[in-house]
């Protein structure tokens, strides 16, 4: 029986000694294939009397469960390192930088912020938003909105004219949005409820003024909105858009052609620490113009003035863009430069609405 | 339009405070801009020197003892040439800001003398230019009293922003009125002339003019007999508070008048004018010098007072140098005149001359107060330089017609939703010079000569207001529409912002440059048309309506890239320029990257497959972005072709345009000619495109929302590889499309994995690899079925590009 403790010593110390699957494969073979060591051993069971079977037999087999096992054992702890070793070859430098997502990386003018901004107010008071071309003619932007041939107030837009056509009418760049008001009421009857926003333009640049700005403008024409309702909607807008829970605004009357009454809206402020703050301190700013649609604009318009009446009010777009978000400089504005963009734009995924907030 | 304090209430009783003043102004529409109360002037005393000596070291100065009238002496070191002992002058204590020099006074030691304050001139308070010596005022002067007030020089300067439809209010007797009818106190009746008019006037005057309503009006007098020496020192101190300039009498007078009346005076030297005067048009190279000493070229659009010697004046604007008054003069005509608001804003606007007179006529003057400021004026010359009135002359003038309005009270609620009567709604336009007729809420109204602006019942409202006090006007809800609003958005303006988003989302970075663009940069994009060129640019490269975004975007980041910032993508979803209608106004965006900046991101990055500089953008980068717009913005892509080949300012070979069927154009993408870049004066890797947002049809309308449902094959899709070898010119496009439509049914996609160009293939040849999708939908599909569907790809290929199978 010696021989079989050798034996199984001998095949422990193999497998012991097996560095790799193959190697214990090898030992396998070499012990329990079918010419194995332990295979031939097996094989003399049949020859075997009883009693050598119960002696002899019982430890052949026990040799064979031994071994078995011993390989089993084995196999699996060398699965294990072979995977801990392929792991440990795969690993990665999880510190170096990734791309960052482009949603990130993009920007939104906010010219293009505020207007949605706008729209979501607005659109929540029942107005839609109406454009209008850039290039006018001489009646919609002046005629038809009650400025006289030879006004005083005329001069005071610093228009950008077009040369004459043949006919010797001269096309200008609109001045404000306001013949935006006509082209809505003679394609639409009242009531009319309508938010303008767009590009406008004047020759004059200097520090707070550039050739081409941006305003907003809004009007209201139904049969009975007065100049309280006019308070009310600036006053709800004025909240909304600088997200304060209460404004203080003073009317001055004032003149426009296109407005009878007309006022001027101051919006009571705060401006130590360089920073303006509504709702709060005892300074006024100037914030937009507005009034009653003047009768001659409604005859413009085709409506008649004792039947039907409105407001109109505006306001500098990228005036109230600067209030709110602080951009110290108009002209910043049209330069696209990269580094004002990323600083002062806004991420494609922020949207401005009223369920989520207008801004961040 | 400024005025003092003092000067107001010259005209307006009134115990309110400068404050009250000027709250209630800027309330009533005549909105304060500034208000100097001379505050600054309240430490300035008057003191006397009591002593005066050598000073030890320096033989310009003395040293002064100084009486403030507070019996402390104060030691003075002091420069000044008539300093002297007895001197009674104007005193600024240490921590005294002193305007004239710009200096806060402290203690000082002037060679070794302390100096407890400064006497000073007229130059150092900044009330004159006067630096001759300190101020030397008489020896009955109140000493230890504020010097200001002495002087006359505390008078608050109320500066107001006076809006163009108040010709009334650029005189201080107009917003007198104003106030008073605001309830600020009463207003003062002017004075009753009373001088003797005797002898005729010997120049004649004569209207020569096409068009009457150029000058409606002129009246002419004539003083014998005056000295024009200085303005009295009153008229002097108001004049110079407000920023005139005191000249002589005569002119001061026209001054004051002008500001105190809003009437507008001339005055000629009498015997400088040569026959009679003659208000008529210029002849073209006529030309004059101007009082500003200027000489102007006139032409036929300027009306004139001529005389045998020429052009005496420009009627309403400027007087001429030739028939000035100076100190010589003995015998004046003053002129008081109309003039037509339109033709003076357009003479003064061509000559560039700004004055206060164009600044009255234009707006409007009183034609009613035409003669009564003659009136007024001619005493006022007599009383400060003598003289004897001639006869007045009026010519031309008609006479007024009140404007009557029909207005019916309940105008003032319909419109300002504010309560007020119709006795106070009376009141308050009485006050303010109305005539009022009738009762209760009908009311007719006649219009005074001073308010032109005042055209209808609206006016009038506005007048009640103002008046009665915005204040009064609470806000009120718009009445709620009562529903959920529909979509408010157009088509147009959904796409607008979804565009916007979209190309942000890619990374890019939105840009607003501007609309107008060198017309060497729009005729390079194909704009450039003489109807969309500014007449008046404000700049020569700002001269075009842009007819693309692309040349803006492309100077920007050539901007960029000169201040270090190379790989940028930035975008503008904005109007372009076709015609000058309003449907030549396209709605585009567009975008560019330049360098390196793709989709993924800019620069040399790590896991970059191009590691070193990074790879740069190419057509396919535009391509994408191009195609991203037009997917966003709801497009059925199936629709979407391409198309080799865009404008010239793209390159030829490296371009595509971008088709819906084969009308529509939605627009271009690619990278750009090399001449448009030199000519743009930028370099780099540049790829762009452009999409027309206007150009895409509206959505169909669908019955409803539901969408159509979704059908799932129980059968597993199979892909499959082809490569085809094709001539080099064959477009992948074609390909694609004879792979799909081998079996429309079957083939549910194509894509291409790898193209390949190499001389195992042969001259002039490629290989396109695809890989088709392939989905059964009612049986799986056995290796004949495959075999049957490779050959249909296999011969549709072919047969659309000559294309073999590669071996």
């Amino acid at each position: 029986m010696t021989e079989l403790i050798d034996l199984q010593n001998r095949l422990l110390a193999d497998i012991a000694e097996a560095s790799d699957e193959a190697a214990i494969e090898a030992v396998r073979v070499a012990a329990l294939g079918k010419k194995g060591s332990v295979s031939e051993l097996l094989k003399t069971l049949g020859s075997m009397t009883p009693e050598e079977r119960q002696t002899r037999g019982a430890a052949i087999n026990a040799l064979k469960t031994v071994v078995t096992d011993a390989i089993t054992a084995r196999k699996s702890e060398l699965k294990d390192a072979a995977i801990t070793a392929r792991l440990k070859a795969e690993t990665l430098d999880v510190t170096l930088p990734v791309r960052s997502s482009p949603a990130e990386r993009g920007r939104i003018h906010p010219i293009s912020q505020i207007v949605d901004e706008i729209t979501a107010i607005f659109a929540d008071l029942g107005f839609s938003i109406a454009e209008g071309p850039d290039i006018e003619t001489d009646y919609y932007n002046f005629t038809a909105l009650n400025f006289p041939e030879g006004h005083p107030a005329r001069e005071m837009h610093d228009t950008f004219f077009f040369n004459p056509d043949e006919k010797g009418e001269r096309k200008v760049l609109r001045t404000h949005t306001s013949p935006v008001q006509v082209r809505t009421m003679e394609a639409q009857e009242p009531p009319i409820r309508i938010v303008i926003p767009g590009k406008t333009y004047r020759q004059d640049s200097d520090a707070t003024h550039s050739p081409m700005f941006h305003q907003v403008e809004g009007l209201v024409i139904d049969k009975k909105a007065h100049v309280g309702n006019l308070r009310w909607v600036l006053e709800e807008f004025c909240k909304a858009f600088f997200e304060v829970p209460s404004v203080t605004m003073r009317f001055r009357p004032s003149f426009f052609p296109f407005t009878e009454p007309s006022f001027e809206v101051d919006i009571q402020c705060d401006r130590s620490g360089g920073q303006v703050k509504f709702g709060e301190g005892n300074d006024w700013m100037e914030i937009l113009g507005c009034g009653m649609v003047h009768p001659n604009v409604l005859r413009s318009g085709g409506l008649d003035p004792d039947e039907y009446q409105g407001f109109a009010w505006g306001m500098g777009l990228d005036r109230i863009a600067m209030l709110k978000y602080g951009m110290p400089d108009l002209r910043d504005f049209f330069n696209a430069d990269v580094r004002w963009m990323n600083h002062y734009g806004f991420r494609p995924l922020d949207m401005p609405t009223l369920f989520g907030g207008l801004s961040a | 339009m400024k005025f003092t304090l003092s000067w107001l209430k010259e005209h307006l009783d009134t115990d309110a405070t400068l404050d009250q003043i000027c709250e209630r102004l800027t309330a009533i529409g005549l909105e304060v801009e500034d208000v100097d109360d001379k505050a600054a002037f309240k430490p300035f005393v008057i003191a006397k020197i009591v002593a005066a000596e050598k000073h030890p070291e320096a033989d310009r100065l003395k040293v002064l003892s100084v009486d403030a009238g507070d019996g402390k002496l104060l030691q003075i070191v002091c420069g000044a040439p008539n300093a002297r002992a007895g001197l009674i002058g104007a005193l600024a204590r240490p921590g005294t800001y002193v305007p004239g020099i710009d200096v806060t006074l402290s203690v000082g030691k002037i060679r070794g003398v302390e100096s407890h304050g400064m006497m000073c001139s007229e130059k150092e308070l900044d009330i004159s230019d006067d630096h001759n010596g300190i101020i030397d005022l008489p020896d009955d002067a109140p000493v230890g009293t504020s010097f200001a007030a002495y002087a006359g020089i505390d008078d608050p300067v109320i500066e107001i922003n006076l809006t163009p439809n108040r010709p009334d209010c650029t005189s201080i007797y107009g917003i007198a009125r104003d106030l008073a009818a605001a309830g600020l106190g009463t207003l003062k009746k002017p004075g009753a002339n009373a001088f003797k008019v005797e002898g005729e006037l010997t120049t004649a005057v004569k209207i020569d003019l096409d068009d009457e309503r150029l000058c409606p009006g002129f009246a002419l007098r004539l003083v014998r007999g005056v000295k024009n020496g200085p303005s009295p020192a009153w008229m002097q101190k108001r004049l110079r508070a407000i920023g005139l300039r005191p000249i002589s009498a005569l002119v001061d007078i026209t001054n004051y008048m002008t500001f105190d009346q809003g009437r507008p005076m001339h005055v000629f030297d009498a015997n400088k004018v040569k026959g009679d005067l003659v208000v008529r048009r210029a002849v073209d190279g006529e030309t004059i010098l101007a009082l500003d000493q200027r000489e102007y070229k006139l032409g036929p659009s300027n009306v004139v007072i001529a005389d045998d010697n020429g052009i005496e004046s420009i009627g309403g604007i400027m007087g001429g140098e030739h028939s000035g008054c100076d100190e010589n003069t003995t015998d004046v005509l003053i002129e008081s005149a109309l003039w037509d608001p339109i033709n003076i804003a357009r003479s003064g606007r061509s000559l560039g001359i700004i004055t206060d007179a164009r600044y009255r006529f234009e707006r409007g003057v009183d034609p009613e107060y035409m003669m009564p400021g003659l009136e007024r004026t001619t005493q006022l010359v007599i009383d400060l330089c003598g003289g004897t009135a001639s006869k007045a002359t009026l010519v031309g003038y008609k006479g007024f017609d009140a404007k009557v309005i029909d207005f019916p009270v309940s105008e003032v609620k319909r419109l300002t939703g504010m309560n007020v009567t119709g006795a106070e709604s009376a009141d308050i336009l009485k006050g303010l010079g109305f005539a009022v007729e009738g009762e209760g809420d009908r009311l007719t109204v006649s219009v005074p000569s001073w308010r032109p602006d005042v055209e209808g019942k609206a006016d009038l409202v506005e007048e009640v207001m103002r008046v009665h006090g915005v204040d009064h006007i609470k806000p009120e809800p718009l009445e709620a529409l009562g529903t959920v609003h529909p979509r408010i958005l157009t088509t147009l303006q959904v796409r607008t912002r979804t565009a916007r988003r979209a190309l942000a989302s890619r990374g890019m970075l939105e840009a607003v440059t501007w609309s107008f663009i060198s017309e060497e940069q729009a005729k390079l994009f194909g704009g450039g048309s003489p109807a969309l060129k500014l007449a008046n640019p404000i700049a020569a490269d700002m001269s075009d309506m842009r007819p693309s975004l692309l040349p803006g975007l492309l100077s920007a980041a050539a901007r960029n890239a000169d201040k270090g910032f190379g790989d940028v993508a930035i975008f503008e979803v904005s109007g372009t320029y076709e015609t000058d209608k309003p449907e030549g106004q396209r709605r585009v965006a567009g975008g560019i990257r330049r360098g390196t900046a793709s989709l993924a991101g800019a620069g040399r990055m790590w896991s970059n497959t191009a590691k070193g500089g990074g790879k740069p953008v190419d057509v396919y980068d535009a391509k994408a972005d191009a195609l991203a717009v037009i997917e966003a913005c709801g497009l059925p892509m199936s629709n979407v072709q391409i198309e080799a080949g865009a404008p010239d300012w793209y390159h030829p070979g490296r371009s595509g345009t971008i088709k819906m069927g084969p009308k529509v154009v939605l627009g271009y993408f690619g990278e750009f000619h090399p001449k448009t870049l030199a000519t743009l004066d930028v370099s780099g890797a540049f790829a762009g495109f452009e999409i027309y947002l206007d150009a895409m049809p509206e959505p169909k309308k669908k019955a409803t929302r539901t969408k159509p449902p979704l059908e799932l094959s129980p059968f597993q899709a199979v892909k499959r590889d082809f490569a085809f070898v094709v001539d080099k010119t064959v477009e992948a496009g074609a390909v694609l499309r004879a792979a799909q439509g081998a079996d429309r049914k079957l083939v549910t996609s194509v894509n291409v994995f790898d193209v390949f160009e190499g001389a195992s293939l042969g001259e002039g040849k490629k290989s396109i690899a695809i890989e088709v999708t392939i989905q059964p939908s009612d049986r799986t599909l056995t290796d004949e079925d495959f075999e049957a569907l490779t050959q249909k790809v296999v011969a549709s290929v072919a047969k659309a590009t000559g294309g073999t199978l590669r071996a």
